[in-house]
């Protein structure tokens, strides 16, 4: 390849504290417009700021969880900006000292694994909210305003789309995993802005850095990546140049549109917020922190190919959400076959799950339940084929495999008496089909197979119908 | 007056109708009110009377009438800062400090007047015309407390409640022969203060003598967990007034030569010295001490203020709040007319400094710097009081000018003390002058300077 693209994330997560960052208005999505306020994140002159210490427990969380440095002595700062969704006309957030500084995330793809290094994760509050409406009025709902936020930058270390679509499936994954933030990119709780340019190997050439703003989901962020790496390529295959701009993705129009180009950087003339005082954070609240994590999706990963022997693509899989992990090894809890459960879940579950666009969380019956079917069908009591109709059965209504089978009379029929009579009705109807097999024609064993599942309404255990199928047809 | 109110000599109704009466026949000439609330006053009088007379337990402030500066927010009740911005400013909450007089059952009489956003030291820059000095009433009341200490001054109220980030209470209550006492940075909740430089800022209290000053200061003092940079410290002062000459005893008094120089008065040195002779009298021991770097203040304080002032206005944008303009074309446009008609002169001198100092290209230059000096006076400080109790200085080394004429140019030194967080009481050297003796004590040491402060009243009476 003749280009190389440069691609760095920031992502802006808002954190499921009880409260705001600097009040006690509740930290909800949503609500009539403007009732989750008061002085303080309205930014009432006079009004201060009390730092949730439990913004600061998530932040120390999330550097935790990315592997960064937690930084013992921080503090917060004005980042000044006008704008009308900015109560105070500054956001307090955090300048040259971060919560956390450096870290990593590593994402897997066929080349094999990469680390892809953050240079910082802050705390800070988010706005209100502007609301356009097409005969040009604005409304503003300031319910958003002081709900804490993480801002995480990557380093400009992403190659290509699906590298930063692997960072944000993992980033969201582990936050989700913390229990730091939902990550709903439709409610705007996971921000995602991108920077991309790109490097004409031979000749060195760079492009100017493109800001994508605002993605509202991972699959615009890697089509607006896309668009933007040929955009980028085409200029420079035409000897032209980008300009320093901050743009948007358009979904309709299936592009990337210009906002504002970017002039000199933005002074936002930083200094701290004398309001706010000094942060400390001792070792021992560091590592109180780090002992009551949960276990992380890469350690998690790890440990299901080590303890259940699944292979690496599975354990990727079943670790993805921690709700999905957790209902699989609850699976395991009644019946002890990883393998066979991973393959339950992997195949019929997942698939149901994404057709529907469904989360583990929305199935209407729990992990015994699956387990109890994998039973059934291990121990011969339904079959295999009947076993996925009860699944389908589970997933409609939400009853237990056992009451499905019972009342649609699914039981398998393993009785040797019982088959025989079925057996030898169809091999008196198939004369043709033993002289077929007798000459080496192994086909027809399937014909007669299917025959005897046909008659016994799929009921009939394949296992013992074969069996007695070749002992009678030898006695023919 | 507290007294007499539970001795039954005189009713609360009768306390405020007095004010009332001694404020409408003063007010229209020394302009030390913005707002006044004569029917809620006379209403809560009514309460106190009625608590009175069902022998009710009464709050430490019951029945007094006080005066607000009209930068402190008071829930439901205009608040202007004197700026045509706030105007028509109902706020929806209490200060912290608005909330605990309320709860001592003292009775908000109005709001006073001040530099507008409390930026100025002569109550000049105010939307609502200025202020005279009822000593003289051809001089400025000093400021940006001018409001408070003229009213007190007046005599149309006993007690007020103002704030100092530079001097602004001190200095306007040596200009008009008043007590004005900033104690030590934390000491009284910033709740409800509109700020202006976060870390300079302090409420502090206004009276005509240092023990009502400190009734005022111990019913609002103390930890409010709405402002974590409020001391949790025990701020309750109580003095033992039969003790206090003898205590002045061995009192170590330090006299740093930097504000007795230059600028200062002729006058006011000489009233200064007589100050001090009664200290030495007394038997305190008062020795010439030095602090290197005080003369720095002014613009160590240009420039935090400054810069903190430029983006603590940026929340008046005419969005939410307060005055907007009323033809605009775009979100831009609404922002600069809005704030270039609602906003005073000096208020946007010192955001386009303040702009200036924080900008990227000049925080290193400006701001490290002064941060740097902060941290050397702080030290020159703590140096001398590691051997000297208090310090005395003359509030301001000027007269009051006049209000007709510029301001000369003097440079003096109030700040230092907002800037090094210390505690500073600003007391009458003798009554009729406007010229203030100011003591200056130690980080939470505030109980040295008001009990030398009380001891001087006693020497001088």
């Amino acid at each position: 390849m003749g280009y190389k693209t440069i691609i760095g994330l920031e992502i802006h997560v808002e954190l499921m504290t009880k409260s705001k960052i600097f009040c006690s208005c509740t930290n909800e999505f949503g609500g009539e417009a403007n009732t989750h306020c008061c002085p303080i994140c309205l930014g009432l002159p006079g009004a201060l700021p009390s730092l949730n210490e439990e913004v600061i427990q998530y932040g120390i969380k999330s550097g935790i969880a990315f592997n960064s440095k937690i930084n013992q002595k921080t503090k917060m700062d004005k980042k000044n900006y006008f704008y009308s969704d900015l109560v105070k006309g500054y956001q307090t957030s955090q300048d040259d000292i971060p919560l956390c500084q450096g870290g990593y995330i590593e994402i897997e793809d066929e080349n094999g694994p990469k680390k892809v290094h953050l240079t910082r994760i802050h705390i800070e509050e988010d706005t209100g909210k502007s609301i356009h409406t097409e005969s040009g009025d604005t409304f503003l709902d300031y319910n958003r305003a002081g709900v804490p936020l993480i801002e995480i930058v990557s380093e400009p270390e992403m190659n290509s789309a699906e590298e930063a679509r692997l960072f944000l499936e993992k980033l969201r994954a582990t936050l989700k995993y913390i229990e730091v933030s939902d990550c709903k990119m439709e409610e705007g709780s996971l921000r995602c802005d991108i920077n991309i340019n790109v490097i004409d190997n031979e000749t060195g050439k760079k492009t100017n850095i493109s800001e994508i703003k605002n993605l509202n989901s991972f699959r615009a962020a890697v089509r607006s990546i896309e668009y933007e790496e040929e955009r980028h390529i085409g200029l420079l295959k035409e000897g032209k140049n980008t300009s320093k701009e901050t743009r948007r993705w358009d979904e309709v129009e299936s592009k990337t549109i210009l906002m504002r180009e970017k002039g000199a950087a933005a002074d936002y003339r930083y200094a701290v917020d004398g309001d706010i005082l000094p942060i400390e954070i001792s070792d021992e609240w560091v590592d109180r922190i780090k002992s009551s994590l949960p276990e992380l999706p890469h350690a998690k990963k790890e440990r299901f190919i080590r303890d259940y022997e699944l292979s690496e693509y599975d354990a990727e899989v079943l670790t993805q959400s921690r709700d999905l992990a957790l209902f699989y090894e609850n699976t395991l809890k009644h019946i002890d076959d990883p393998k066979l459960v991973s393959n339950w879940i992997m195949g019929d579950v997942l698939r149901r799950l994404n057709e529907e666009d469904l989360e583990i969380d929305s199935l209407k019956f729990s992990a015994k339940d699956l387990a109890d079917l994998i039973s059934l069908v291990r121990d011969g009591k339904i079959n295999n084929n009947t076993g996925k109709k009860v699944l389908r059965e589970m997933f409609e209504s939400g009853k237990s495999p056992d009451t499905i089978v019972k009342e649609k009379g699914l039981v398998q029929i393993s009785d040797e008496g019982e088959l025989s009579s079925i057996i030898d009705k169809i091999l008196d109807d198939n004369q043709q089909s033993i002289e077929d097999f007798k000459n080496g024609k192994d086909r027809a064993i399937g014909f007669l197979m299917g025959q005897i599942m046909k008659e016994s309404k799929g009921k009939a255990n394949p296992q013992v119908v074969n069996k007695i199928l070749m002992e009678k047809i030898k006695e023919r | 007056m507290i007294e007499k109110l539970e001795k039954r000599e005189i009713s609360s109704r009768q306390i405020i109708e007095a004010h009332i009466a001694r404020i409408e026949e003063v007010e229209k000439d020394i302009n030390a009110f913005i707002s006044l609330d004569k029917e809620g006053a006379l209403k809560e009088a009514d309460l106190i009377d009625g608590k009175i007379k069902n022998g009710e337990e009464l709050g430490i402030l019951a029945g007094v009438p006080i005066g607000i500066k009209d930068n402190i927010i008071t829930k439901d009740f205009k608040t202007t800062a004197a700026s045509k911005m706030l105007e028509n400013f109902q706020p929806p909450y209490d200060a912290t400090v608005v909330a605990r007089i309320k709860e001592s059952q003292g009775i908000i009489i109005g709001k006073n007047n001040l530099d507008e956003f409390a930026m100025g030291g002569s109550n000049r820059t105010s939307y609502f015309g200025h202020v005279k000095n009822p000593l003289d009433r051809e001089r400025v009341p000093g400021g940006s407390s001018g409001g408070s200490a003229a009213a007190l001054a007046a005599r149309e109220i006993p007690l007020s409640l103002a704030s100092d980030t530079g001097g602004s209470i001190r200095q306007p209550a040596s200009y008009c022969g008043v007590v004005g006492l900033k104690p030590t940075y934390g000491t009284i909740s910033r709740y409800g203060l509109m700020p202006l430089s976060n870390s300079l800022d302090q409420i502090g209290v206004m009276a005509r003598d240092v023990k009502d000053a400190l009734l005022l200061l111990n019913s609002i003092s103390g930890y409010d967990k709405l402002d974590t940079t409020s001391t949790k410290t025990d701020t309750r002062i109580s003095i033992d007034e039969k003790t206090l000459l003898d205590d002045i005893k061995g009192l170590k008094i330090g006299l740093p030569r930097e504000f007795f120089q230059n600028d200062i008065d002729k006058s006011i040195k000489s009233e200064i010295d007589k100050s001090i002779n009664k200290f030495i009298e007394a038997g305190a021991i008062v020795e010439e001490v030095s602090l290197p770097h005080v003369k720095y203040s002014p613009e160590i304080y240009m420039v935090l203020c400054y810069g903190d002032a430029s983006s603590n206005m940026a929340r008046f944008d005419g969005i939410r709040y307060g005055y907007r303009a009323e033809d605009y074309e775009s979100l831009d446009e609404l922002y600069i007319k809005t704030r270039s008609e609602s906003l005073g002169y000096e208020v946007k001198k010192r955001i386009l400094l303040g702009t200036y100092l924080l900008s990227e290209n000049r925080g290193e230059e400006y701001f490290k710097k002064a941060q740097k000096l902060r941290s050397l006076l702080i030290e020159d400080f703590n140096q001398v009081f590691s051997s000297y109790d208090i310090i005395l200085t003359p509030t301001s080394p000027v007269l009051p000018h006049y209000i007709n004429k510029e301001k000369p140019y003097y440079r003096d030194f109030a700040e230092a003390v907002n800037i090094a967080g210390l505690c500073g009481i600003s007391l009458p050297c003798k009554d009729g002058l406007p010229i203030g003796l100011q003591l200056i004590g130690d980080r939470f040491k505030d109980e040295k300077i008001i009990k030398a402060a009380m001891a001087y009243e006693r020497m001088v009476e």
